[in-house]
């Protein structure tokens, strides 16, 4: 077993980039969940396709329209560069951008189904014990659905570590920046360096059973994993 | 300004809640009415948990009105709710969940005291349990004491003890009773049990798809022959009795109340003690004056008020009135016309059974 200089960058970036999406993704992926549990608006159903769009589309395309958004040309591209920010594409930034995108679904859903499966009366009673809607949320909803969350942020970070075509049409494949193990995989594959390939695809073999391992034994994960899809 | 203005207009499923109650402001005010009669939707109109149109006013302190514009949110009632099934914080200790709603009202505010609320139903051994390690009845007495902890002006309790058995019923019962003697929490009281209301109301307020059939004390509306509430197999009067005496020879005790004195079997309460009992409808005969002998030891001299319909089309239910205090007997109509009874006809009415309900 031998990695190279260049696998442990992988490792690190990809390691750095599942835990920054992660955050990212509970952050925005709550609310999201939270109006899709509780909404009664006719966009309910629109919204949700939306979010899950990203599981059953292959990641090319989805890269794809993300690199003509982000690009030069696209609406977000020319906001980021009159911004000063610059290009969003082949950067870690645009990185974690699509991968927010690409993931988003898994978040959504564990939490979406746990909030759900709580049902409007714990609310409720919060409510005639004077917590006030926020208060209701911080309190009672969000401990509640614990269990829903464990599951998407589990998820949410497996699927960032193991996405490739997303971040091969998105940020290419520059060492230290955008070259994360999958793609570094790729790259040791293409050279024939069968070696190297295996003990960085052996090594996310192992390190998905265990968190899928953990998840099952920690439990919940067939009420809000299961029930979604 | 001490009562309860409640006014609600709200389409249902099947029919439109319609109420313009004006209830007292201390007590137990109960809704009662068969399932499905909008009594649950009343009382989360009046927490503020289901909206409809009308006007809402607590002993002086408006919840709702439209008219001004008003709709104060749940959390911002001063009000206890307690739902029919647990509703207890599953997350959170048993100590954690009564200091929920007790940490978010000001230290001023708080007029029910953390020992007494614990007392009163009993739980203080509970404390540092996890709510699954309770019973139903358990339950039950937390989510009470926890809704009390907030001092509450109104006390919304919905069918409270539906979700237990007859056992657990009884067990919470007279923590419910003490509730209603030692605190000044005015309560309204979903029930769909006749029982329930007649040991616990003050006042009762009949509903039926939606609309208020009566409103009125419990005394008053549980004898109306008029109104579905005698027609139910239980058909029943409470009676506030003192106990008088006890008879060592023949293991009796002396009840008085209003109509007279009323021999029950030993009952372990001091003389002087006041006692609640529930006399059936179906336990009170009727016999003509002037026949002295018969088993039946407890014969009180009684006028016919009137007569009303039973459940069963064989019986019918007669009101009478034994010195000043209400009673039921259920009798065959065979009967009725054999003996010739009528209305203002004195009779004897004779009690085969009562029973003590605390």
């Amino acid at each position: 077993m031998y990695l190279s200089a260049e696998d442990w960058s992988a490792i690190r970036l990809t390691l750095e980039l599942a835990c920054i999406v992660t955050l990212l993704l509970l952050l925005v992926g709550t609310p999201v969940a939270w109006w899709l549990a509780t909404t009664r608006s006719r966009l309910r159903n629109v919204v949700g396709a939306v979010v899950a769009l990203p599981i059953v589309l292959p990641p090319t395309v989805l890269g794809f329209y993300l690199l003509i958004v982000m690009g030069p040309e696209g609406p977000v591209g020319m906001l980021t560069r009159s911004l000063g920010l610059g290009g969003l594409p082949f950067t870690f930034a645009g990185l974690v951008v699509a991968s927010v995108f690409y993931s988003l679904p898994f978040v959504v859903q564990p939490i979406q189904n746990a909030f759900m499966a709580m049902g409007p009366r714990p609310l409720e009673v919060a409510a005639t014990l004077r917590a006030s809607p926020w208060g209701s949320f911080v309190h009672v909803a969000l401990p509640l659905a614990r269990p829903g969350f464990i599951t998407a942020a589990v998820l949410g970070f497996a699927h960032t570590v193991g996405e490739f075509g997303v971040v091969l049409m998105i940020g290419g494949n520059i060492p230290g920046k955008t070259q994360v193990l999958s793609v570094q995989i790729y790259n040791h594959v293409e050279a024939i360096e069968y070696g190297q390939a295996h003990s960085l695809a052996a090594g996310l073999v192992v390190f998905s059973f265990v968190v899928l391992l953990v998840l099952y034994s920690v439990g919940g994960v067939r009420n809000t994993l299961g029930a979604g899809r | 300004m001490t009562d309860l203005q409640v006014a609600c207009r709200l389409p249902l499923a099947d029919f439109v809640l319609d109420t313009d109650l004006t209830l007292p402001g201390r007590g137990v005010t109960a809704l009662f009415g068969p399932s499905g009669s909008g009594k649950t939707t009343l009382l989360r109109c009046v927490a503020g948990l289901a909206r409809a149109a009308g006007r809402v006013q607590i002993n002086g302190e408006c919840w709702q009105d439209d008219a001004r514009r008003i709709f104060l949110p749940t959390h911002q009632r001063a009000l206890g709710y307690v739902f029919q099934e647990a509703s207890l914080f599953a997350h959170l200790s048993v100590r954690a969940n009564l200091e929920f709603g007790l940490k978010r009202i000001p230290a001023a505010e708080r007029k029910v005291g953390w020992d007494a609320a614990l007392a009163l139903l009993g739980i203080g051994h509970l404390l540092e349990r996890g709510t699954e390690r309770l019973s139903g009845g358990e339950r039950q007495r937390v989510a009470i004491a926890r809704a009390l902890l907030t001092s509450p002006r109104l006390l919304l309790m919905d069918e409270p003890l539906a979700a237990l058995d007859a056992k657990r019923k009884q067990e919470i019962l007279p923590y419910l009773e003490r509730l209603h003697d030692e605190l000044a929490i005015p309560v309204l009281y979903v029930s769909h049990s006749p029982d329930e209301v007649a040991r616990l109301a003050d006042h009762l307020v009949l509903l039926e798809q939606g609309r208020v059939l009566a409103s009125g004390p419990t005394r008053d509306l549980l004898t109306r022959l008029d109104l579905p509430l005698a027609l139910d197999e239980d058909a029943a009067v409470r009676v506030d009795a003192t106990v008088l005496s006890h008879d060592d020879t023949y293991h009796l005790t002396c009840l008085g109340f209003a109509g007279g004195h009323i021999q029950v079997t030993r009952k372990p309460l001091a003389v002087g003690a006041r006692a609640h009992i529930k006399i059936q409808a179906r336990d009170v005969s009727i016999a003509l004056a002037g026949d002295n002998r018969s088993s039946i030891v407890n014969r009180l001299p009684a006028r016919i008020l009137g007569f009303g319909d039973a459940a069963h089309p064989a019986q019918c239910l007669v009101r009478l009135e034994v010195g000043g205090a209400p009673l039921l007997a259920r009798i065959t109509r065979l009967s009725r016309d054999q003996l010739g009874l009528v209305e203002g006809m004195s009779v004897v009415a004779q009690i085969k059974s009562v029973a003590l309900v605390g």
